[in-house]
């Protein structure tokens, strides 16, 4: 149930690979908590995994809107790859799936950062 | 796990037309409510996808209920309620918090608010379920959410959209 994070260097890219739930409470956490140290660390360059993410609720959401704003004030761009139907569902009715920049493979995510 | 919310589930769509449940003001009742939600649903012959939207709608009215309402109060509790009419699956989430006044609540969909980071629960919840009634009051918030049954068990009800 619990969510889990692992992170990992694609050309310059850091790729967040995201497993589990985005809820309030731990998972949310999760991820502010992971975005917030690659920035620490001076990594702007996001994409974020959510192809083994299960579940997300109006708080995960919530998350990934200020990850995205946390990133972009910093001038980095944090990207979503691999969105599972109900997430992607969810961004569509809440207008989300235009603001993030959603991509569907990897490799072309990758290369879409400059 | 093994917490009284299972033993009611198992037979809830043949013997039972209500059960419910006064809950603690913790992150775990909004699990629970999650799951008991997920449970109910399926029994009563939601699809998969109805059984996710009823379970969401309730996780976020609980989160409602928990959060803003009571505010994690330990002398405050959340009372959940199902009920099963001939075509409907009834959930009342009470709280006893100060009352939330839903003309308040900006809508999130307006560009203005579309980066905000809260704000969203309301609205997944009435775009989850047939129908979303808000009734504050001084001593709390009592939301009420309906869901038509349209399948086999479901008098014969349809979608009519």
């Amino acid at each position: 149930m619990s969510m889990k994070v692992s992170t990992r260097q694609v050309d310059g890219i850091t790729i967040v690979d995201c497993s589990g739930r985005i809820t309030l409470g731990e998972g949310s956490v999760t991820i502010r908590d992971s975005v917030r140290e690659l920035l620490s660390k001076g990594q702007k360059k996001i994409l974020l995994n959510l192809g083994d993410v299960s579940y997300i609720d109006s708080s995960g959401i919530g998350e990934l809107v200020s990850a995205f704003t946390t990133v972009r004030n910093q001038g980095g761009e944090l990207k979503l790859l691999n969105l599972t139907k109900k997430v992607h569902d969810l961004l569509q009715i809440t207008k989300l799936y235009t603001v993030f920049d959603v991509k569907e493979d990897e490799a072309a995510a990758v290369k879409s950062f400059n | 796990m093994g917490s009284r919310f299972c033993r009611f589930h198992r037979h809830f769509a043949m013997t039972e037309q209500r059960v419910s449940y006064t809950l603690d003001s913790t992150l775990e009742t909004v699990d629970n409510a999650e799951q008991t939600a997920t449970r109910i649903a399926a029994d009563n012959g939601f699809d998969e996808d109805e059984v996710m939207q009823i379970a969401m709608a309730v996780r976020e009215a609980a989160v409602n209920a928990v959060l803003h309402g009571n505010a994690y109060d330990p002398g405050k509790k959340v009372m959940l309620d199902f009920e099963r009419t001939g075509r409907d699956l009834v959930i009342t989430i009470r709280d006893q918090g100060a009352g939330l006044d839903p003309a308040k609540i900006p809508d999130p969909l307006a560009p203005e608010n579309l980066l905000k980071t809260s704000g969203r629960g309301i609205f997944l919840i009435r775009s989850f379920m047939d129908e979303v009634q808000i009734h504050p009051s001084q001593t709390g918030t009592e939301i009420k959410l309906v869901k038509h049954v349209h399948g086999p068990t479901g008098g014969g009800k349809e979608a009519s959209q």
